[in-house]
C-alpha cells in the first residue's frame, strides 16, 4: 500500500510509533487489554446493578460453566476463519454429535457399556461433518458460507430425524458423575475449556500446522505456490472444528444431562461473534485465541448481567448486536493507526 | 509541444509526514498543459506517495498545490477529479463483470429520472475509445475479459469521461509488451496533442526519452532535480540523481559451464490444453532464459514445470527423477521453487512478518514434532536477508512495507533456504528500481555458481540476453529459437518474436 512511505530511511526503525494509547491499543497484548477492559466495566455494571447476586462464587461459576461450552466452540472457530474459511453449521453439529450420541446410549447402548462410547460418538460425529464441510470446500469448490450453510440445514434435520425432536434423558452411570465433578473447586466443564483454549494457542502460535494457518488464511495463492497443500490443510481446518463441536455436545450433554435437537441453536451466530470482537480478522491471516476466549467470557458475562437484572432475552440480543459494531469499529480504526 | 504559458499545475515544498516516517521531504515540481512529465525516482524515493496526494487519497502536512495558479487543496479523490486529475495506477480499479461502458461512467452514470441511459452511455464511450484510438474495443463487452493493455484504455477513457486535464498513469508499462506499449505511446500523444497533461511514471529509461518532455527526479522523498530535458539528459546523469552513483555494468559476469554439468531439469514434451508441445533442459549452474511476448506462453510454461498448472502432456525430470503431474508439493519436495510473476498476489504472506515468508516454505526445518523453533527462524531469516542485504534488515517487519527490490528478495530467500536444485524466475525484477535489479542479477548469478539450474521469464529481452546463458524465444507458446545468449541480440530476437504475430 505505502510502499515508498515506509521504507524512507535506510535505517528504519522496527515499527512506526503513533503516540502512546492508540499505540499501546493496536498491539497485540494491547488488543487484548481492551477486551479485558470491557470484561472489567461489565463486571462493576454488574457488582453495581445486582450486587451480591453477581459477585457470588456460584455465579461466576455459573458464568464460566456456560462460556466453557460455546469457548470450546469459538476457538474452532478462529482458527477457521484465520485460515480464511467460516463455519455456519457448528450449531447443528453440536445438535447432530448430541442426538447421535445420547441416542446411542439410550438405545444401542446396554448398561454394560462404559460411558466412554458417548464421548467417542460424539467426536466422531463431529469429525465426520467437520471432512464433509472440508471436502465440499476444498475439493468441490464451493464457497464456505454455501457449504456449511447447507450442513448447518442438513444436520439440524437429520438430528431431529434421529431423535424423532424428543429430548433423551441420559442417566449412563458414572458420565454425569465425571463431568459434574469439581477438580479443586474448578468444574471439570471449565477445566477442559482452558484446556481447549490453551492447546489452541499453542497449536496456532507454535506449531508448523498454526503457521500454515496463517498462511492459507492470508494469501492462499501464495501458500499454494510455496507449497502448502492448501487443500487438505483446509480440511483439517474443518475437521479440527468438527471435533471441537463434538467436545461441545458432550459437555452440553453432561450440563443439562440431556441430548437433543435443539442444542446449538444459534450457535454459529456466538462463536462467530466472540472470534470478530477477540481481533481475529474475517478475512482470514490474522487471529488470536486470546481474543476468542475474552469475547465469549464478555458475552457470557453480559447475558448473565442482564438476565439477573431481569432484562429478557431480546434486549441481550439487541447490546450484543450494538457490542458488535463497536468492537469492530474501534479495532479497524486501530489497525488504520498501526500501519498508517 | 511546450508552452511557456501558466503551469496546469504546480506543487512547492510538499512535505507529507507518516507516523515514524517523513514520505515526502520537500517536493517541487510543476506540469504544464500538453506535456508528458516523467517522474522518477528508486522504489522509496517517494513517488507513490505523491501521486497519492496529487489524486487526494492523502492530504499533505505542507507545502501548496496550484491549479491554474489558484491554491487548491483536494480533501479527497473526488475533489481531486472535479479539479480534473485522473490517476491511473497499476493495480487498475475496473469492476470485472461489467462492460466497459459501464466502467467508464462508474460513479457518475448518465441516467435520466433515476434509470441509467444505456443507449448513450455506450454511444459516449465508443466516442472516447475513438478519441484514444482503440475503436476495436467493444463498448458492451465484459471488462474482465480484455487484456491488461486494453483495460489500461478503458481506465483512460474513464478519466477522460470525467473531463480531466491531467493524467497520472503509474508504470503503466509494467504489465505491457512492446508492441502494447507503442499502442499507448501513440494514445499518449493524441492526448498531449488534445492539450492533456500526463504525468508518467516508470523505470524504463527508454521509454522516458522516448515519450517524455521533461523530468522530475525524486530522492528520499525531496525533489533533486526537476525539468530536465528528457531527450537531452544523459541515461549516466540521471542514475547518478537516482542513487548518487555513476551507472556500472549492470549484468554480472558469465563464467563458462564445466563440460560435467549434471542435467539438472530436463522437460520433454510438455504441452498445455493440447497446444505445442516443448522442451527444455537445464544443467546445474546454468541460466536459461525464456523470451517472447506477454502472452506467449511463458509464464504458462514456468507453472506447468512447478506443478502449478496441470500439463495436458509431457514430462518433468528434476535430477532424472520424474516429477507427479500438476503438483506443487511434488515439485517444492524435489528442489524446485518459483519467484512468480505477480509478487503481490502469488508470492508473499504481505500482511506478515518477513521471517514467516521466508520460512513458509521449509517450516518442517525448524519443527520438532510439529513445535517450531521461532528463534531459529529468525536467525536463519536474518543470516538471509543480510546476505541478500534486504533494507531495512529487521526480520519482524511487516512484507507490505518492503521495497518491490526487497521484496523480492525475501522470496528468493525463501528458496534460497530451501536450498533448491532448479529456481524458476518468472518477471524478476518488475517493479525492482534500477539499483537493486543488479542486486538481483548479482544473485541469480551466485545462486547459478553454487549449482542451481535457473530458469529466467522476462518481458525485458535486454534482461534475458544479460542474465542467461543460453536463451529460448517463445511465440505462441512454441519455441521458435534456441541458443547461446551472447549470439543473439535484442534486435534478432524481437525479430523472431514478432515474425508471424501478425497471421
Amino acid at each position: 500500500m505505502s510502499e515508498d512511505t515506509a521504507t524512507a530511511p535506510r535505517s528504519a526503525p522496527p515499527t512506526p510509533r503513533a503516540s502512546g494509547v492508540t499505540t499501546f491499543l493496536a498491539s497485540a497484548p494491547g488488543r487484548n487489554t481492551g477486551l479485558v477492559v470491557a470484561l472489567v466495566l461489565l463486571c462493576v455494571v454488574g457488582v453495581a446493578t445486582a450486587g451480591d447476586r453477581f459477585a457470588d462464587l456460584d455465579n461466576v461459576l455459573t458464568i464460566l460453566r456456560l462460556a466453557s461450552v460455546i469457548g470450546v466452540v469459538s476457538v474452532g472457530m478462529t482458527f477457521v476463519v484465520t485460515g480464511g474459511g467460516i463455519d455456519l453449521s457448528v450449531g447443528a453439529i453440536v445438535a447432530l454429535s448430541s442426538v447421535w450420541a445420547t441416542t446411542l446410549a439410550t438405545q444401542g447402548m446396554a448398561n454394560n457399556s462404559h460411558w466412554v462410547v458417548i464421548v467417542f460418538t460424539a467426536l466422531a460425529v463431529g469429525a465426520g461433518c467437520g471432512v464433509v464441510n472440508g471436502v465440499l470446500i476444498a475439493y468441490g469448490r464451493i464457497v464456505a458460507f454455501i457449504a456449511t450453510l447447507a450442513m448447518l440445514a442438513a444436520a439440524r434435520g437429520l438430528a431431529e430425524i434421529i431423535s424423532n425432536r424428543r429430548t433423551q434423558i441420559v442417566n449412563v452411570p458414572g458420565f454425569t458423575a465425571f463431568f459434574d465433578a469439581s477438580v479443586l473447586g474448578v468444574p471439570v466443564l471449565v477445566l477442559m475449556f482452558a484446556v481447549v483454549a490453551a492447546a489452541g494457542w499453542v497449536l496456532l502460535n507454535r506449531t508448523t500446522f498454526g503457521r500454515r494457518t496463517f498462511a492459507v488464511g492470508g494469501n492462499p495463492e501464495a501458500a499454494r505456490l510455496a507449497g502448502i497443500d492448501v487443500r487438505r490443510h483446509t480440511v483439517m481446518l474443518y475437521t479440527l472444528l468438527g471435533v471441537l463441536c463434538g467436545i461441545a455436545a458432550v459437555m452440553l450433554i453432561a450440563r443439562t444431562t440431556t441430548g437433543s435437537s435443539t442444542h446449538g441453536y444459534l450457535y454459529e451466530l456466538d462463536a462467530i461473534a466472540a472470534v470478530v470482537i477477540g481481533g481475529t480478522l474475517l478475512s482470514g491471516g490474522r487471529g488470536t485465541i486470546a481474543g476468542t476466549v475474552f469475547g465469549v467470557l464478555i458475552f457470557t458475562t453480559l447475558s448473565n448481567v442482564f438476565t439477573l437484572n431481569n432484562l429478557s432475552i431480546s434486549a441481550q440480543a439487541v447490546a450484543k448486536g450494538a457490542i458488535i459494531v463497536v468492537a469492530v469499529l474501534l479495532q479497524q480504526r486501530l489497525a488504520r493507526r498501526s500501519t498508517a | 509541444m511546450t508552452t511557456a504559458t501558466a503551469p496546469l499545475l504546480s506543487v512547492r515544498g510538499l512535505v507529507k509526514r507518516f507516523p515514524g516516517v517523513t514520505a515526502l521531504a520537500g517536493v517541487d515540481f510543476e506540469v504544464r498543459a500538453g506535456e508528458v512529465h516523467c517522474l522518477l525516482g528508486q522504489n522509496g524515493a517517494g513517488k507513490s506517495t505523491l501521486i497519492k496526494v496529487l489524486a487526494g487519497a492523502h492530504r499533505p502536512d505542507e507545502g501548496e498545490i496550484r491549479s491554474n495558479g489558484e491554491v487548491v487543496t483536494f480533501a479527497n479523490p473526488t475533489a481531486a477529479i472535479h479539479a480534473g486529475v485522473a490517476t491511473i495506477y497499476q493495480e487498475l480499479d475496473l469492476v470485472p463483470g461489467l462492460p466497459v461502458s459501464d466502467n467508464v461512467f462508474l460513479g457518475h452514470e448518465l441516467s435520466a429520472a433515476g434509470f441509467t441511459r444505456r443507449a448513450e452511455t455506450r454511444r459516449r464511450t465508443r466516442a472516447l475509445l475513438n478519441r484514444l484510438g482503440h475503436s476495436d474495443i467493444p463498448a458492451d463487452r465484459d471488462v474482465g475479459q480484455l487484456s491488461a493493455a486494453r483495460q489500461q484504455v478503458v481506465s483512460m477513457a474513464r478519466a477522460l469521461s470525467r473531463d480531466a486535464r491531467l493524467l497520472i498513469l503509474d508504470e503503466p508499462s509494467a504489465v505491457l509488451d512492446q508492441d502494447e506499449v507503442r499502442t499507448l505511446f501513440r494514445v499518449i500523444r493524441e492526448l498531449t496533442a488534445q492539450g492533456v497533461a500526463v504525468v508518467y511514471i516508470s523505470h524504463r529509461l527508454e521509454e522516458i526519452r522516448e515519450i517524455g518532455d521533461r523530468v522530475t527526479v525524486l530522492k528520499d522523498g525531496r525533489t533533486v532535480a526537476t525539468g530536465l530535458d528528457a531527450r537531452e539528459v544523459s541515461t549516466a546523469e540521471l542514475i547518478r540523481l537516482m542513487t548518487g552513483r555513476e551507472a556500472r555494468n549492470v549484468y554480472p559476469p558469465r563464467r563458462p559451464l564445466p563440460a560435467d554439468a549434471p542435467e539438472a531439469l530436463v522437460v520433454r514434451g510438455l504441452a498445455l490444453d493440447h497446444g505445442p508441445e516443448i522442451d527444455l533442459t537445464v544443467r546445474s549452474g546454468e541460466v536459461v532464459g525464456l523470451a517472447g511476448l506477454v502472452g506467449a506462453g511463458r509464464s504458462e510454461i514456468l507453472e506447468a514445470v512447478y506443478g502449478a498448472r496441470k500439463p495436458s502432456a509431457g514430462t518433468v525430470q528434476v535430477d532424472g527423477r520424474p516429477l507427479r503431474r500438476g503438483s506443487v508439493g511434488a515439485a517444492v519436495r524435489a528442489g524446485v521453487g518459483l519467484c512468480p510473476e505477480e509478487r503481490k498476489s502469488q508470492g508473499l504472506l504481505l500482511d506478515q512478518a518477513v521471517y514467516r515468508n521466508i520460512t513458509v516454505s521449509s517450516l518442517p526445518l525448524f519443527a520438532r514434532l510439529g513445535f517450531l523453533d521461532e528463534s531459529a527462524e529468525r536467525a536463519r531469516s536474518a543470516a538471509l536477508t543480510s546476505t541478500l542485504d534486504v533494507r531495512p534488515s529487521d526480520v519482524d517487519r511487516i512484507v507490505r512495507t518492503l521495497s518491490g527490490g526487497n521484496q523480492q528478495k525475501v522470496v528468493l530467500a525463501r528458496w534460497l533456504l530451501r536450498g533448491c536444485r532448479v529456481l524458476l524466475l518468472d518477471e524478476p525484477t518488475r517493479g525492482v528500481d534500477v539499483g537493486a535489479r543488479g542486486e538481483i542479477y548479482q544473485l541469480v548469478r551466485d545462486l547459478a555458481e553454487r549449482g542451481v539450474a535457473v530458469v529466467v521469464v522476462s518481458s525485458d529481452i535486454d534482461e534475458v540476453l544479460g542474465l542467461a546463458d543460453r536463451v529460448l524465444v517463445v511465440r505462441e507458446g512454441r519455441v521458435v529459437h534456441e541458443g547461446p545468449a551472447d549470439e543473439i541480440d535484442e534486435a534478432r530476437v524481437l525479430d523472431l518474436v514478432m515474425e508471424g504475430t501478425a497471421a
